[in-house]
């Protein structure tokens, strides 16, 4: 895939997300429009995973803190071919897999998240796991950064960092808003970087809708040998739809359908110009 | 005070099953190198001090970190080892609830859970350091098995079945002595209720450390009064054996039950739930901690005050016989 083309996926997947956000009349879309960059190069250029081998022991690991920006992760996987998209016409339906947080039910998704705080250190004891096996597979996060103040996060940078953890991998979706309004507001999460550092852990930060950018980071770790990874990915909240960047009802906001119309006709007019 | 006395004659006298947990774990882990202790700087209650020397790298301590414990014990089993989660009891089932609710079991991470110095192993310690909701809140999670052995017999299987078994399970063990229970009855298997003792006048249904105490109050009626008692271990209150229930309640016979648990949603209330719906009305009594500001005492002392002793539950039964 050129680096053109994962532009364009990145639109598509936009364009995807907010499509079954709209027809299951729920989601979280704000968070789901901050990620999908993190997600699209991670899917298609970091992650070795399989869609027909998924659960082959050597994979790497994603497994999604932040897992309700699942909508983010469903397009993506849809688009990688580890279900058909189609699936997704039930997202949130009686009966579906496709709920409104990750679960294993559905083909390439590590584990059940939703409740936050939960993803690193399961990560953490992914991390062990390999280390231990002498496996060179590398394990990932995504962490939004709403959840930082959950304290077993703090608990899983501690035990990164003591068990050496360079195989580890967490990006923060640092979107700066989360459902009540500004995290500097809500609960102050300054100085993320100075923070991690003094954990033990090695920092990078990217603008996070820069792909190029997110795949160098990604691509080329460990920072550090003997350090776990922390990427702080800036992001924008909503980001690619103008009246969604930066305000914070969209944060679970569904779109009308004039809204979504707009939408699109915005995502269309930013792919003529990739 | 310890625990009641008992005749070398009757029983023969065993170990902490808390020590035989780590023994077990122990010997399981020289040839099965997929075995991994994780530890909340709790290696030295955990009787795990002699497996960490022994087997360094499959042992992970995270420190006093509950939650973090109970997510990295939920990854390494994902990646395929045979995790034991070790933790006091009262600190692993609260502390770490929403992790063990959705890492291991709604994730199913064939996670074991050990609660060590469980219920009020601790005594003195106070409430802080009791386990008494552990059953309740965890028989109210989709995919767990409960269990609490009796003996030192039923811990070292339970030890060795729970590293052969693919699904999350909580187990929970004391720090006293245990007698075994019953040279006789050898079967152990999760979800099926041990009989340690037989008789057609009356059932006690216990778990954990008060099958001992259950076991002597039998044995007291049988001796004193000619009343002969049935004595289970149900050392799995999840899956409850309803078959063995319905056994026990088919002949119209009063049932106790017993357990170092608050009284709200434990053994007893599975067991009168269940045969109450099956429309049986048996005479029945559940025996625990009071849902009270529990009283302070060292073990033996907190179950003496709530009757969870050969003389208080002797006491108990000859009122439900109406003796």
């Amino acid at each position: 895939m050129t680096h053109k083309e994962l532009k364009l996926k990145s639109v598509l997947l936009r364009k995807n997300l907010l499509k079954y956000i709209y027809k299951a009349k729920a989601g979280h879309t704000g968070g789901s429009l901050s990620c999908v960059d993190t997600l699209n190069v991670l899917y298609n250029r970091v992650l070795n995973v399989d869609p027909t081998d998924f659960k082959n022991p050597n994979r790497d690991r994603y497994i999604q803190s932040k897992g309700h920006c699942v909508e983010a992760l469903f397009v993506t996987l849809a688009d990688r071919g580890f279900f058909p998209e189609s699936d997704l016409e039930t997202l949130c339906k009686y009966q579906s897999h496709y709920i409104g947080h990750p679960t294993k039910k559905v083909n390439g998704v590590e584990q059940n998240t939703g409740a936050l705080g939960h993803g690193l250190p399961i990560c953490v004891g992914e991390a062990i796991a390999a280390k231990l096996d002498n496996k060179t597979h590398r394990v990932y996060t995504l962490l939004g950064d709403g959840e930082l103040p959950e304290g077993s996060n703090w608990e899983a940078f501690l035990s990164a960092s003591h068990y050496k953890l360079d195989n580890l991998y967490a990006i923060l979706d640092n979107n700066k808003q989360q459902i009540t309004g500004y995290n500097k507001d809500v609960m102050n999460t300054d100085s993320v970087r100075e923070k991690l550092e003094a954990f033990g852990w090695a920092v990078k930060e990217v603008d996070g809708h820069n792909l190029e950018e997110l795949e160098n980071a990604l691509n080329n770790g460990p920072f550090e040998t003997g350090k776990p990874n922390f990427i702080i990915a800036h992001t924008i909240k909503g980001k690619g739809v103008s009246y969604m960047e930066g305000v914070t009802k969209w944060h679970h906001g569904v779109p009308s359908a004039e809204q979504y119309a707009l939408a699109l006709s915005e995502l269309t007019a930013a792919e003529a110009l990739i | 005070m310890e625990l009641d006395k008992i005749e070398e004659k009757d029983l023969k006298m065993g170990k902490a099953n808390q020590d035989v947990f780590s023994e077990t774990l122990q010997a399981l882990a020289e040839t099965d190198k997929s075995i991994i202790a994780v530890t909340s700087d709790s290696r030295g209650s955990g009787k795990l001090v002699p497996f960490g020397e022994k087997y360094p790298k499959q042992i992970v301590e995270v420190g006093i970190a509950e939650q973090n414990l109970v997510g990295v014990a939920a990854g390494l089993a994902s990646a395929g080892k045979k995790t034991f989660a070790v933790s006091p009891a009262c600190f692993l089932s609260a502390r770490a609830l929403e992790q063990i609710k959705n890492d291991v079991c709604y994730s199913d991470n064939p996670v074991t859970l050990v609660g060590i110095s469980a219920g009020v192993s601790y005594g003195a310690l106070g409430t802080t350091h009791h386990s008494l909701h552990d059953y309740a809140v965890l028989r109210a999670i989709n995919n767990i098995i409960i269990v609490a052995p009796a003996d030192n017999f039923e811990t070292e299987q339970a030890v060795r079945l729970a590293a052969k078994t693919k699904k999350p399970i909580y187990m929970r063990f004391g720090k006293k002595a245990m007698p075994f229970l019953s040279e006789e009855n050898k079967t152990f298997e999760f979800g099926k209720g041990r009989v340690v003792r037989e008789g057609a006048d009356l059932a006690i249904i216990a778990c954990g450390e008060t099958v001992y105490p259950a076991w002597l109050a039998a044995k007291k009626l049988e001796d004193e009064l000619g009343i002969k008692t049935t004595v289970v271990s149900m050392h799995t209150i999840k899956p409850l054996d309803v078959k063995l229930l319905e056994t026990l309640a088919s002949n119209g016979r009063p049932i106790i039950t017993v357990e170092e648990q608050m009284v709200n949603g434990g053994l007893g209330e599975a067991c009168a739930s269940y045969l109450f719906q099956k429309g049986f009305r048996n005479k029945f009594k559940i025996v625990g901690i009071l849902d009270d500001y529990t009283v302070t005492g060292s073990q033996g002392e907190i179950f003496k005050h709530y009757g969870i002793s050969q003389d208080g539950l002797f006491k108990t039964c000859k009122e439900l016989l109406d003796f």
